[in-house]
């Protein structure tokens, strides 16, 4: 039903540009890892303060304020450079399981953080109860599970 | 004996063959290798740009150093131990990759800039813990890491790209030269 839809992606001017390019999309692949390094680190430094772990002599809210630019700044790019790659090769990915398992997390992923997260880690408070071990948990695994599908795109066929 | 037959003489053991050979192994190994980025380089990322006020600048410089390199040094024991087993999958491809040398050569950049960060530059640290903007051989420390790690990265994906193989030729005299690439008569 939807392949239409990933043909016509794969068709776009941007898809094919990098599709018949040599270095583009491994250029592009290599700026996306590098997003990953900053979105890690800036997901990581909150997550671990939300365990009780880290940086935790500071308030949440102080860490949470502190990698926030870095955490928006990290997800932009990797949306777009991910969307060039996507673009690239849409009909192969609309064929690849772990690419399912990554686009359908991804949403949770980020309406998670940017919703749920954000809220509870702006609060002005060194304390970490069973809620916000929770909460870092379900960020770890949720992002975990879409870094760790992303990756097994390239393995999977 | 050469680097190169002894890296040979390793391919042909049992275990690399058995590594190189395995449908899920190697893959599960190479992606713990990538997903530690999110720890190793991560972590450090977030400590660089802390010593240059552009992250987390309420927090005092040494707590980074205390509290989150214990994680980032946790991290770099897994890039350590994944990275050695992807290198004895195919020990011939990676000495005779460019994009492996170049990785390499970063990677001692990296070392040294941390070396010379932990015994010099961060001695001091209590007379500029709550700066914003940490004394100029921090932001320089901080850039060096930025950057070295950034390449090592990013060199350490290209490998997977045989542009450069040995293995296809012709390739340029200087190509052939920077990977020792071992070429026969035409």
């Amino acid at each position: 039903m939807l392949l239409p839809f990933f043909t016509w992606c794969e068709a776009t001017w941007l898809g094919q540009l990098v599709r018949d390019s040599l270095w583009l999309f491994p250029v592009i692949e290599a700026v996306h890892l590098l997003g990953l390094c900053l979105l890690g680190g800036a997901l990581l430094v909150v997550d671990l303060r939300l365990l009780g772990l880290g940086l935790r002599q500071q308030p949440i809210a102080v860490v949470a304020r502190g990698a926030r630019p870095w955490l928006v700044g990290s997800v932009v790019l990797m949306l777009a450079t991910g969307t060039l790659l996507f673009l690239s090769e849409a009909v192969k990915c609309y064929h690849n399981p772990s690419f399912w398992v990554k686009i359908t997390t991804l949403p949770v992923a980020l309406v998670f953080t940017f919703a749920v997260r954000q809220r509870l880690a702006a609060r002005d408070t060194f304390r970490t109860g069973w809620r916000s071990r929770l909460l870092a948990t379900a960020s770890l695994a949720l992002w975990f599970t879409v870094a760790a599908a992303g990756r097994w795109i390239g393995f999977s066929s | 004996m050469t680097i190169l037959s002894a890296l040979e003489w390793l391919a042909h053991t049992p275990w690399s063959v058995a590594l190189h050979e395995s449908q899920y192994v190697w893959p599960f190994t190479e992606s713990i290798h990538v997903l530690t980025l999110t720890l190793f380089v991560g972590s450090a990322v977030m400590l660089d740009l802390r010593l240059l006020g552009l992250a987390l600048r309420d927090v005092p410089v040494s707590e980074l150093t205390g509290r989150l390199l214990p994680w980032t040094r946790a991290g770099f024991a897994v890039m350590v131990a994944t990275g050695v087993m992807l290198f004895y999958a195919t020990p011939v491809t990676y000495y005779q990759s460019i994009f492996f040398r170049i990785k390499v050569v970063l990677l001692v950049v990296a070392g040294v800039n941390v070396f010379v960060f932990h015994t010099r530059t961060h001695q001091s640290v209590s007379a500029w813990d709550r700066d914003a903007r940490p004394p100029r051989a921090a932001r320089v420390a901080a850039i060096v890491s930025l950057v070295s790690w950034a390449g090592v990265v990013v060199s350490g994906r290209l490998i997977a790209y045989n542009w450069f193989s040995c293995d296809i030729q012709p390739q340029p005299a200087f190509i052939n030269w920077v990977s020792s690439c071992v070429v026969g008569p035409p």
